[in-house]
């Protein structure tokens, strides 16, 4: 087996307060990897903790060295004014790689003239886009409608094999869609 | 209106030292903007104000002391690691004392008070065009490689921390450019003219431009031009050049409602 991305074991993290934890799992590189759990279950504080913005309290996480992560937010930011292209966005992520088809034809619309879907496909497609070794989505379906959560679904797939990707979502069905398992998180 | 002022030689090197800096401080400004710290351009100018002042009361040029005061905010925001406009405010109220009691108790002060907070391009010479180009040159090494990491950082701000990024060397490069540039329109333009050309065109480009290189470009066009034509009508009319460029760029503000915008 290929030497593992991140490795947490017996891991407690949170701010002020241990939020989720202890949790234990490993993720490989190609894996598609879905974290599932109730609101307020600390799924989006484990993805924090593994960005460095959130507290470890106990346990270990590892990264292999030199790791690159992508990381896209519940919320991304959107700007009251942005004058930034779609192009623009993903050139500034360091999105390299060419979008699907569906998204080639907002490239050239700013950023904030774009309905919430667009923006979150653009947004997707931003870190999914940038080469990192590790991709994070939080939350990544939020205003999409099923033909965007479809075409989400299929550009995760493609994804499998080529890069990890740690997906956060309460829509089971779409992680049963998206990913090559599902992890359970709780407090 | 004595229009042959406009062409006058003696305005040349004036002009150019204006030019310069109204061409540099837009472009300042557009990323202030991006980083909703618009209002650090008036808090660093009015501590570059009183620094200038407070320098030449010691015997200190202006065009040394005013950039030491705005760099030392800068680097006070970097080390404090202050967000948002809080500490600018708090730099806007100690400079603008600091300001008006240099100014009230001493003779120069007074003068030179009058100077900056009205505008002396006039009397702009050679150190001024000099320290601009200083200016204009320094942007053009440090913007290429702060920019795309302050747009990053904006947009999206947990990579830095996730990847382990040394941020602080894009963030202190782009707050001590900002501090100079501050400082040196400050010294050249006037407090409220430089401030102007730091707030005003990237206001009116970020609602117009369609993409981020014609945000920029069109942001230093309109601090170019509105810097020629606020010369041109205050040399000729005899008027103050800080109110002249302020309502030039207001004026054209005004406008904005009938262009296109957003793309």
């Amino acid at each position: 087996m290929a030497e593992p991305l991140l490795q947490a074991r017996e891991l407690v993290a949170g701010y002020d307060q241990p939020v989720v934890g202890p949790v234990s799992f490993i993720v490989a590189p190609g894996e598609v990897v879905g974290l599932r759990g109730a609101n307020g279950s600390g799924k989006s504080t484990l993805l924090r903790a593994i960005a460095g913005t959130a507290r470890v309290f106990d346990g270990r996480l590892a990264r292999r060295p030199g790791l690159t992560v992508a990381w896209l937010a519940q919320q991304p930011v959107r700007l009251h004014e942005m004058p930034f292209s779609g192009r623009d966005y993903l050139r500034y992520a360091g999105a390299r790689d060419t979008p699907p088809q569906r998204l080639a034809g907002w490239l050239d619309r700013r950023m904030d003239a774009m309905s919430g879907g667009q923006f979150q496909l653009l947004a997707a497609w931003s870190v999914l886009g940038c080469g990192a070794d590790v991709v994070m989505l939080d939350e990544p379906t939020n205003n999409l409608d099923p033909e965007g959560e479809a075409m989400l679904a299929e550009i995760l797939g493609n994804q499998r094999g080529r890069r990890a990707v740690l997906l956060v979502s309460h829509e089971g069905a779409f992680l049963e869609a998206a990913c090559s398992r599902v992890l359970e998180v709780g407090p | 209106m004595n229009w042959s002022m406009v062409v006058d030689p003696m305005f040349h090197l004036p002009f150019a030292a204006g030019l310069v800096v109204a061409l540099v401080l837009p472009l300042l400004g557009v990323l202030l903007r991006l980083r909703d710290e618009w209002l650090a351009a008036l808090g660093l100018a009015h501590l570059a104000g009183a620094s200038g002042l407070v320098g030449l009361a010691g015997g200190v040029p202006v065009v040394v002391g005013a950039p030491l005061g705005a760099l030392a905010g800068a680097v006070l925001k970097g080390l404090g690691r202050f967000r948002g406009n809080t500490v600018y405010g708090l730099m806007i109220l100690a400079g603008w004392a600091a300001t008006l009691l240099v100014a009230a108790n001493t003779a120069l002060g007074s003068v030179m008070g009058h100077a900056l907070v009205e505008g002396q391009l006039y009397f702009a010479g050679p150190v001024h065009l000099v320290s601009a180009l200083v200016l204009a040159a320094g942007a053009a090494v440090v913007l290429p490689w702060v920019m795309p990491r302050l747009i990053r950082a904006r947009l999206f701000p947990g990579h830095e921390a996730a990847n382990g990024l040394p941020a602080w060397r894009w963030h202190l490069a782009f707050d001590a450019l900002a501090a100079l540039g501050m400082a040196l329109g400050t010294g050249i333009l006037g407090l409220m003219g430089a401030f102007a050309l730091v707030f005003v065109p990237p206001w009116m480009a970020f609602r117009m431009a369609p993409n981020w290189r014609a945000c920029l470009g069109l942001s230093a066009a309109i601090g170019v031009a509105g810097y020629g034509l606020a010369f041109a009508i205050a040399l000729a009319g005899d008027q103050p050049f800080g109110p002249v460029l302020v309502a030039v760029l207001l004026a054209a503000g005004a406008l904005m409602p009938l262009l296109p915008g957003k793309g």
